[in-house]
């Protein structure tokens, strides 16, 4: 038996790779401050309903257009009173702003992880195939040549632009310009590998087409893709919230950053909390994915770091 | 040369008939009769029956290709149900401040960005390089509405330095269009600028490790004549590249500025269009800012031959 048909042989490869790849990773500070403030905004976003928030889609005319730290007096039927503090302010139509910017982290990471795991699944199953199966190559390379012309923010409001808005029409018109970055990395990948001795070796002893393809030359796409996922996963969440912000993503009574910032527009003059806030965690956001991102790629794939 | 810019020209047309397809087809895979959504919401069933007679509705899916692209060829985009007059005419009124806007961004980007990769890169590991890459990350990670509406703050609204929104016409005098043009040509410049900067840096950098370099210090030339004419020359190839793929990036950037800043150009145009669901229009901008970006790319393409000529085809 030759060392490449060896399962465990090729196990330990990737195996390897991640364990110091790992620790690598955690002694670089770019990475670790990025991890930590992405896990806090996720743990903030999960948490949202106990972190003294209001119903972020109540509504509530007498305090409308309050700027922040604003005090609201409640007479309860017993005769006492509660005093909500609206912290960021309210928007036009009464809607508490920091219980509306806590909520909208769960929409912007639901849609950037969803990005960017549909995205390389589906670029992957294709770049694979493409990459490997010349016959497939030309038809695929052309279509994804004409998605990539399409600059991606156009396509995305062209995407919902025909359906009804919502978070699904919303990651779909997000994913497809992505996914042909994705093929193009994979294929890329693949054609590098295909002529590697190990590959040749495993075709000549008869592996099958798609054994070769997800044993042999599936691992070696998976770092340069992490790195990727991670880029997607940040274009994903600023799209999203420039949809939002244009009026044709998720539908305006979700609280999602950039819905809030689209509230903000027409009265930014007076109250510039409405969208600096909320424009404020997002940069935050996409910055900490960024630096994961970076900082991934500088460890797992210096190859490609070198290049940007 | 000329051979091999016809070769690449040819080469842009497949491109260009897979984003018509994909742009033909997006009407026809939505749910609904194509004829009803053209006409929009407040067409007649007269206006329908014409529509689909003159696309030719009725005929295979082929045939309405044909007809479409023929139509698209001549520059017969359609109607704007919405503005109620010919796509072409109404890009052709909205074109002008788009042109303006993407020229200045793309100087200021240029003139700046250029500059701080080379410094970056020839002082690398220094503050200013981590400075400039920081502002670099930052720069991928703001988005484009939020620094409009933070320079509007601070210098329309705060300092009342320029005007806050709106666009005035070379013609209605030049200190005006250029008061107007300045905030959202920084606000579309940042993102570019931190692409461009940091391409900059890496591929001057790669180039400071060449042996020509050191010859060139070695016979006692400047650092700065170095710089300019050695190292940067050099690395001038990815730089262009980037501000080619960079385009794309400029056109998201454009449709999101105009809106910030009212602006009545094409950006505007497609989001106008988009939330009227005036699909000939739409259409129309999307085949138009994709074949600027094509075009601009085989610009790119020719260029590497003039800037290195390593390159030969």
């Amino acid at each position: 038996m030759s060392a490449v048909d060896d399962p465990a042989a090729i196990a330990k490869g990737p195996l390897v790779l991640a364990g110091g790849s790992l620790r690598r990773l955690l002694r670089n500070p770019v990475v670790v401050a990025g991890a930590a403030i992405l896990t806090i905004i996720l743990l903030i976003g999960l948490a949202a309903p106990w972190l003294g928030t209001i119903d972020p889609a109540a509504i509530n005319p007498a305090v409308r257009n309050k700027l922040p730290g604003f005090e609201e007096t409640l007479r309860n039927a017993d005769g006492s009173q509660t005093v909500i503090v609206h912290r960021m302010g309210t928007d036009t139509l009464g809607r508490d702003v920091y219980s509306r910017v806590i909520y909208g982290a769960r929409a912007s990471l639901l849609v950037g992880a969803a990005v960017a795991v549909i995205s390389v699944a589906i670029g992957l199953a294709i770049g694979l195939f493409a990459g490997y199966l010349r016959w497939l190559d030309g038809i695929v390379m052309r279509l994804m040549d004409g998605l990539m012309a399409i600059p991606a923010i156009l396509l995305a409001i062209a995407v919902v632009s025909l359906s009804s808005a919502g978070l699904l029409a919303v990651i779909v018109a997000i994913v497809i310009p992505e996914i042909p970055r994705v093929v193009r990395l994979v294929r890329s990948v693949v054609l590098s590998v295909r002529e590697e001795p190990y590959v040749e070796a495993a075709v000549s002893v008869g592996t099958p087409t798609l054994p070769l393809i997800v044993r042999h030359i599936l691992p070696n796409t998976v770092p340069p893709l992490i790195v990727q996922a991670t880029y997607i996963a940040a274009s994903a969440i600023l799209i999203e919230a420039i949809l939002s912000f244009l009026g044709v993503g998720i539908p305006p009574q979700t609280p999602t950053w950039g819905n809030i910032m689209a509230e903000g527009r027409a009265l930014f003059r007076v109250f510039p909390h409405n969208i600096l806030f909320p424009g404020i965690v997002l940069a935050l956001t996409v910055l900490a994915v960024n630096m994961l991102g970076d900082g991934l790629r500088d460890t797992l794939d210096p190859r490609m770091s070198k290049r940007l | 040369m000329l051979a091999y810019i016809a070769r690449r020209l040819l080469a842009t047309i497949p491109v260009m008939a897979v984003v018509a397809v994909l742009v033909f087809s997006m009407l026809r895979l939505t749910p609904g009769d194509p004829a009803a959504i053209i006409a929009g919401a407040a067409a007649t069933s007269q206006d329908i029956v014409d529509i689909r007679q003159k696309l030719g509705l009725d005929r295979p899916i082929v045939t309405q290709f044909a007809i479409w692209i023929g139509r698209v060829l001549t520059g017969d985009f359609g109607e704007s149900f919405f503005y109620k007059k010919q796509v072409a005419d109404l890009i052709l009124d909205r074109a002008g401040p788009t042109l303006a806007l993407a020229a200045f961004t793309m100087l200021l980007s240029v003139f700046v960005a250029v500059p701080l990769g080379v410094v970056a890169a020839y002082r690398q590991g220094t503050w200013i390089d981590r400075i400039v890459m920081g502002f670099s990350v930052l720069g991928f990670s703001v988005p484009v509405f939020v620094i409009g509406y933070s320079l509007i703050y601070v210098f329309a609204i705060k300092l009342n330095w320029l005007p806050v929104q709106g666009y005035q016409p070379i013609a209605e005098g030049i200190g005006g269009f250029v008061q107007r043009l300045i905030l959202p040509s920084i606000t579309l410049s940042v993102i570019y600028i931190a692409l461009i900067a940091r391409i900059a840096r890496t591929s001057v950098l790669e180039v400071l490790g060449e042996d020509y370099i050191r010859t060139a210090h070695a016979k006692g030339l400047s650092n700065r004549v170095v710089l300019m004419r050695h190292a940067l020359r050099n690395a001038a190839v990815p730089i262009i590249t980037v501000i080619g793929i960079g385009i794309a990036l400029l056109i998201g950037g454009v449709v999101v500025t105009e809106s910030v800043f009212s602006i009545p150009g094409l950006g505007r145009l497609t989001v106008d269009a988009v939330l009227a669901r005036d699909y000939p229009t739409v259409q129309a901008v999307i085949l138009l800012f994709s074949f600027v970006y094509v075009l601009i790319n085989l610009l790119v393409d020719v260029m590497y031959t003039v800037l290195d000529p390593r390159i030969r085809y």
